[in-house]
C-alpha cells in the first residue's frame, strides 16, 4: 500500500475536497490500484531524459528555443487594453453565487 | 426531409438553391432531436433562439443571391465544454450547472462566422473525464447504433448526434481519445487536429497541455472543411501555431499512390478483440491495394503510454480544476460559515466521483516528496514516447492503428473499476501526448453490428496527409 488514510485526508485537505468515509474509503482503494499500475513507468530509466512539459518541447516552431517559447509568436506587443475589451462589471459579477453591485461576497475571512 | 444522407456541402447547396432554408433545416433537426434524443441524451441544452436567429441571418443572405460561407446554413452541436455567450454550458458537471458565459470559444465563433446553426450543446463525461459518457453528472449518453452500450467518451454526446442524424456535424475535445474513441465506438468520423493547430480560447481546461478541439463528422470530407474553418492562429491562445492552414479539401483527392503507412505491433498485442484486429487488418489490405506501401515500424514505449498520461493529464486537471470554488461562477455550498468550509463544501457538492478521483490523483503527483518519481518521470516518458513517433515518421508518411481495443461496451460494464475505464484509451492517448494529429474512421462491424475505427496518425502539422490516407480508404469502403 503506497497511500495510507492519512495521505488521503493531507492530499484531499490540499485539493480543497471533504469527501465522505466512504468516498474516503473508496479513494483509498482506487489511488492505490492506480498508482500500482503506473509503477511500470519505474521500468524505464530515464536519467538522461528531459522532461516535456510541452508540445512545443519537442516541436518548437522555432526549434532553438525551449518550451512555449519555442512558439515564436508566443511573445506579443503589450497592448495597453489588453486583446479584447475587459467584461462590464455586470456581466463579470452575474455568474457569482453571492455579490453585491460591485463585489464578490464571501463568508468572513479572518482565520482559516 | 432525409437528414441521414445529409453532408455540409448538401446542407449548404440546399439553402443556396433555396431548395429549402436554415430555417427549415434546423427546424427539422429539432424535431428529429425532439423524436430521437429521448433515449440517446446526446443533447444537454438547446439554443433554439440563437439558432434561429443565424438561420435567419443565412436565409436572407441566400434570398438576396450572396454566395453562402463554406457552413451557410449547416447545423452543428457543440461539446458542452465550449464556452458559449449567453447559452448554459456545463461541462457535464453540476459545478457549473447555472454558468452562462460571457463570451464564446474562438472555434465556436469561427464556425458561427462560417454560416454554421448552433443547434445546443452536447453531453460529455463530467470535464471531460471519462471514456463511456457515463460521467456526465446529468445523463449517460446511449449508443444509437446499440442502445444498451456506451457511446464512447468523452465526446459521446458529440458522436452520438452525428450517428442518429441529430446535427450534421459536432464539436468535440480530445484529451485522451475523447474524440477519436467515441467517433469509433457510433460509427463516424473523429478528427484530433496537431497541438496548436485549433486554438482552445474558450475551451474549459482539464488538462492544457493534452487539449484539443476537433470536428465529428459523417465523412472525411465534412471533418476536412470543418477543420479548414477552425484552424489557424488565434491571438487568444499563445499556443496556437502561427502556421499557413493548406487547402485540406482540395488535397483529398490527390493520389495516396507510394504513402508509405507504418504498422506498428505495438497496437495489435494482448487485449485487442479479434474482430477488431480483423477489421483493422483487412482496411490495411485495403490501402494496400490502393498503392501504399505498408511498412512495420516500433514505437517501443506504448505500453507506458497510458500511465504516463494519467499521471500528466491528472496533474493538470487538478491544477486546472482549482479554480472551482464557488466565488465567481460554480456552484456554492449552502449554510457555510467559514471561507474553507465553502471551498471544500462547495467542490464536494459539485463534482463527481471521477473528478474528484482525478483531482486526488493529480493532487498526490504534485505533492512536495512525489513530484520526482510521479509528475517529473512521466514527463520523462513523454519525451521518449514522442521520440517514438519521431523516429517511425523519418520512415513513414502515416501510421495506422485500431482506434481502441474493444468495440462499444454496455453501459455498467466498466463503470465500478477506474483502471478498466482507463484501459479504454490505449491507443488513443499517445498521440495526445506526443501532440500529433489523429482521425478515426469506420472500418467496419463485429458480428453483433458495432462499428470499428480505424486509426490514422501523422506528423505534427500534416493533418492533409491523414485526411487524404482516410478520405481513399472510406471511398473504397463505401461499396462494401
Amino acid at each position: 500500500m503506497k497511500v495510507t488514510e492519512k495521505d488521503v485526508a493531507y492530499v484531499a485537505e490540499l485539493a480543497n475536497l471533504e469527501l465522505s468515509e466512504e468516498e474516503r474509503t473508496g479513494m483509498l482503494r482506487d489511488l492505490n490500484s492506480i498508482l500500482d499500475y503506473v509503477d511500470r513507468l519505474n521500468e524505464l530509466d530515464t536519467s538522461e531524459v528531459s522532461p516535456m512539459a510541452q508540445v512545443s518541447d519537442r516541436y518548437g516552431l522555432d526549434e532553438a528555443k525551449q518550451g512555449s517559447e519555442g512558439f515564436a509568436h508566443a511573445n506579443r506587443e503589450d497592448i495597453l487594453e489588453g486583446l479584447r475589451k475587459s467584461l462590464p462589471h455586470n456581466e463579470a459579477l452575474a455568474n457569482a453565487p453571492d455579490a453585491d453591485e460591485d463585489f464578490f461576497r464571501v463568508p468572513k475571512v479572518i482565520e482559516r | 426531409m432525409d437528414l441521414s444522407s445529409l453532408t455540409i456541402d448538401a446542407a449548404r447547396t440546399a439553402v443556396q438553391e433555396r431548395k429549402t432554408t436554415a430555417l427549415a433545416l434546423a427546424e427539422a433537426h429539432y424535431a428529429h432531436i425532439q423524436r430521437e434524443d429521448g433515449q440517446i441524451g446526446a443533447y444537454l441544452t438547446l439554443s433554439k433562439e440563437r439558432a434561429l436567429e443565424q438561420a435567419d441571418r443565412i436565409d436572407r443572405m441566400a434570398a438576396q443571391g450572396i454566395s453562402l460561407p463554406r457552413l451557410g446554413g449547416v447545423p452543428v452541436g457543440i461539446k458542452d465544454v465550449m464556452s458559449t455567450r449567453g447559452v448554459r454550458t456545463t461541462a457535464g458537471s453540476k459545478i457549473l450547472d447555472k454558468y452562462i458565459p460571457p463570451y464564446d470559444c474562438t472555434a465556436v465563433q469561427r464556425l458561427e462566422a462560417g454560416g454554421a446553426v448552433m443547434l445546443g450543446k452536447m453531453n460529455c463525461d463530467e470535464f471531460a473525464m471519462g471514456s463511456s459518457n457515463e460521467n456526465s453528472a446529468y445523463q449517460p449518453v446511449r449508443n444509437p447504433r446499440d442502445l444498451t452500450r456506451v457511446p464512447g467518451g468523452s465526446s459521446g454526446g458529440s458522436a452520438a448526434a452525428v450517428a442518429a442524424d441529430m446535427a450534421v456535424f459536432t464539436l468535440g475535445s480530445d484529451t485522451g481519445g475523447s474524440i477519436r474513441q467515441p467517433a469509433s465506438f457510433c460509427g463516424v468520423v473523429g478528427l484530433m487536429p496537431t497541438y496548436g493547430r485549433v486554438s482552445r480560447y474558450g475551451l474549459i481546461a482539464f488538462a492544457s497541455s493534452l487539449d484539443h478541439i476537433g470536428p465529428l463528422a459523417k465523412t472525411v470530407k465534412d471533418a476536412a472543411l470543418v477543420l479548414q474553418i477552425i484552424a489557424g492562429r488565434d491571438p487568444m491562445d499563445s499556443t496556437s501555431a502561427d502556421l499557413p492552414v493548406p487547402d485540406y479539401v482540395a488535397q483529398l483527392d490527390q493520389p495516396v499512390h507510394g504513402l508509405k503507412l507504418g504498422v506498428a505491433k505495438e497496437y495489435f498485442g494482448e487485449g485487442l478483440d479479434v474482430e477488431v484486429r480483423q477489421a483493422v487488418e483487412a482496411a490495411i489490405d485495403k490501402l494496400k491495394e490502393q498503392g501504399c506501401e505498408i511498412v512495420p515500424v516500433s514505437l517501443p514505449h506504448t505500453p507506458y503510454a497510458n500511465p504516463t498520461y494519467y499521471l500528466i493529464a491528472t496533474a493538470e486537471a487538478s491544477s486546472n480544476l482549482a479554480r472551482y470554488d464557488g466565488v465567481r461562477y460554480s456552484h456554492r455550498a449552502r449554510g457555510v460559515k467559514t471561507l474553507s468550509e465553502m471551498y471544500r463544501r462547495s467542490r464536494d457538492e459539485g463534482f463527481g466521483a471521477e473528478v474528484k478521483r482525478r483531482i486526488m490523483l493529480g493532487t498526490y503527483a504534485l505533492s512536495a516528496g512525489y513530484y520526482d518519481a510521479y509528475y517529473l518521470k512521466a514527463q520523462k516518458v513523454r519525451t521518449l514516447l514522442t521520440r517514438d513517433f519521431e523516429q517511425a515518421f523519418a520512415k513513414v508518411d502515416a501510421i495506422v492503428t485500431p482506434t481502441s481495443p474493444t468495440a462499444a461496451f454496455r453501459l455498467g460494464e466498466k463503470s465500478n473499476d477506474p483502471l478498466a475505464m482507463y484501459l479504454a484509451d490505449i491507443y488513443t492517448v499517445t498521440a495526445d501526448l506526443a501532440g500529433i494529429p489523429g482521425i478515426s474512421i469506420p472500418c467496419g462491424a463485429t458480428r453483433e453490428k458495432l462499428p470499428i475505427g480505424l486509426q490514422v496518425l501523422g506528423r505534427h502539422f500534416d493533418e492533409a496527409t491523414i485526411l487524404r490516407v482516410a478520405h481513399h480508404f472510406e471511398q473504397s469502403h463505401k461499396g462494401s
